[in-house]
């Protein structure tokens, strides 16, 4: 085999496996080894597990006995965002206050990994209780883009994206709540699914904004992020917001909906030029392009910033240092909970925490927190509407490829990194990015991502339309 | 728009203490995101769109408790200040 282990993708490890020409305990060793050797520079792991030798040796007789009939990700080494919940180890959403918090329980997706036979590499940075775009807002240092390290990797879930990029992991697991697995996939150069809201349960991650957060994939490639997919998603009686997603008719020729009057302007001309490639090239394969308005879209991005963090706000209020996390005694109780999460908290979740409390704050509510959500209720009838004409609705992930370190100081400027992707929050649609081509800065090759978004429950829509860019074959 | 004693009123409404050199860049950030969240005011809503709210709440029945005592040993074990199986916290109430 010409490629090293920890190089394959999931489809391609499993069919090894099943072909007994590779083992579990090889796998492992080597995406273990890439792990090991490269986080000291990406930071791309907060802390690396050791080998689970038990559930090495489950996974390899299930692979000898069953062989075809295994399940997908039996034996394949994944990493894990330190915000999803894994017993027995610590889960701190790269958050000093709960940089020693124990998970006590297993979350939803990793009782269902776990049986599916996966086995765990270590949990990812992140920014911190998954608020930024670059993994700068970490407690604990930014991971590094593995493209070029002098540029982040996007985020949040910017950790998971360099592990599966440099090649320590074969797949990954992230959280989207604004764009962050969809937005570091586009700047490493793999395929990042946010799925429909309720396709995965969140039942033990932990909430940044409920209303928008959803547990989803980092993949080499559609196929993988495909197959996580499958094996986490799901009703689940412990998160009542979940709903079973049956796969629809996937069309033959895709009708592709294109808001030209969104990219107008703040787009990078190279991103511009790769979008309307992959654009030609679908027109090519018998695809027909629609342009289609959207108007409420310039919305979104203040309509998200006003929701996210008043959900925010009101999501981290549980950590006071009372019962678990870090916990700083002051002279009173009320200043027990004062020092505490002064102490555990770093600036940008205190900026967010001190926005969503001023926009929920009286006075204030109607004119910002009322205000968004019918901006986000008429999103969603405009997106319905679109969707009546078109199968997908396409554009670039983000404006530009990945930034330096540092470049982008003032929070509003960080902000509109998440201008594309916050829609598909709002509205609970499905989302996805692929990678669309390279574009050099600095003799750098720095990868951007084009981004679909479906209606409600046409998750696979998704990956068939993905897949045609790739030149995959999905089964 | 957003004042220092706003930012201090607010922080302390969150349970946060800032001091005096951060409330005045949390002050300044807030100008530019509330002008830029602000422009939703320019945006038009139509009556009908009024009417139906984007979303509800999802409730279900308790059901299928687990084992009593199933995971009190793990939590206990997270209590920054425990006596046996109880957190123990300052009083509540004070004679001021």
């Amino acid at each position: 085999m010409s490629k090293a282990l920890n190089e394959l993708t999931i489809t391609e490890a499993a069919r090894a496996l099943r072909a007994q020409e590779i083992t579990v305990q090889q796998l492992w060793d080597a995406c273990a080894k890439a792990a090991k050797e490269k986080n000291t520079e990406l930071k791309a792991f907060l802390e690396l597990f050791p080998a689970d030798d038990t559930a090495i040796d489950a996974a390899q007789k299930r692979i000898d006995n069953k062989g075809d009939n295994t399940p997908a990700l039996c034996g394949i080494p994944l990493a894990i965002k330190d915000n999803i919940l894994i017993e027995g180890h610590i889960a701190s959403s790269a958050s000093k206050i709960l940089s020693n918090y124990k998970a006590t329980y297993d979350a939803t997706v990793i009782t269902k990994l776990k049986e599916a036979g996966t086995l765990f590499l270590g949990r990812t940075n992140m920014d911190e209780f998954a608020m930024g775009s670059s993994t700068e807002h970490s407690a604990f240092g930014a991971a590094k883009n593995p493209h070029d390290t002098s540029r982040v990797p996007g985020g949040s879930s910017g950790g998971s994206a360099a592990a599966v990029a440099a090649h320590m992991a074969l797949c990954a697991l992230g959280s989207d709540t604004g764009g962050s697995i969809r937005q570091p996939a586009a700047h490493c150069g793999l395929v990042g699914f946010k799925p429909t809201y309720g396709a995965v349960s969140r039942n033990g991650l932990e909430a940044l904004a409920s209303s928008l957060d959803q547990i989803g994939p980092l993949a080499k490639s559609v196929a993988d992020a495909k197959a996580l997919f499958d094996a986490i998603r799901g009703r689940d009686p412990l998160d009542a917001t979940t709903i079973e997603t049956a796969p629809s008719a996937v069309p033959v020729a895709f009708r592709i909906g294109v808001p030209h009057h969104l990219l107008t302007e703040g787009l990078d001309k190279d991103v511009r030029a790769h979008f309307d490639n992959a654009l030609a090239a679908f027109a090519q394969q018998g695809h027909e392009i629609v342009d289609v308005s959207l108007p409420t879209s310039p919305h979104a991005l203040a309509a998200y910033y006003v929701i996210q963090p008043a959900e925010a706000s009101t999501n981290l209020a549980r950590y006071d240092g009372m019962r678990y996390g870090v916990s700083v005694a002051g002279d009173s109780l009320l200043q027990d909970y004062v020092r505490s999460r002064t102490e555990g908290f770093g600036t940008e979740t205190k900026r967010r925490i001190l926005l969503g409390t001023y926009v929920l704050s009286s006075g204030y509510i109607d004119a910002y927190y009322r205000k968004a959500e019918l901006a986000r209720g008429m999103l969603r009838t405009e997106y319905d509407k679109a969707f009546e004409s078109v199968d997908v609705i396409a554009f670039p992930t983000t404006p530009s490829p990945a930034f330096a370190f540092g470049e982008k100081t003032d929070p509003v400027s960080m902000y509109l990194e998440d201008i594309f992707t916050v829609t598909a929050n709002l509205t609970g649609m499905p989302a996805l990015s692929v990678p669309m081509g390279n574009v050099m800065r600095e003799h750098a090759s720095l990868p951007t991502g084009i981004h679909f978004t479906a209606p409600h429950g046409k998750d696979n829509v998704l990956f068939a339309v993905g897949a045609k860019l790739t030149g995959e074959q999905l089964y | 728009m957003a004042s220092v004693d706003e930012v201090k009123k607010l922080a302390a409404l969150a349970r946060l203490s800032v001091r005096d050199e951060e409330v005045k860049a949390f002050a300044k950030e807030f100008d530019s995101i509330l002008a830029y969240v602000g422009q939703l005011e320019s945006l038009q809503v139509h009556s009908e769109e009024k009417k139906t709210p984007p979303l509800r709440n999802v409730f279900r029945e308790d059901s299928e408790p687990h084992e009593k005592g199933k995971y009190t040993k793990k939590i206990v074990e997270q209590f920054p200040n425990r006596e046996r199986n109880y957190l123990k916290v300052k009083k509540i109430i004070s004679y001021e």
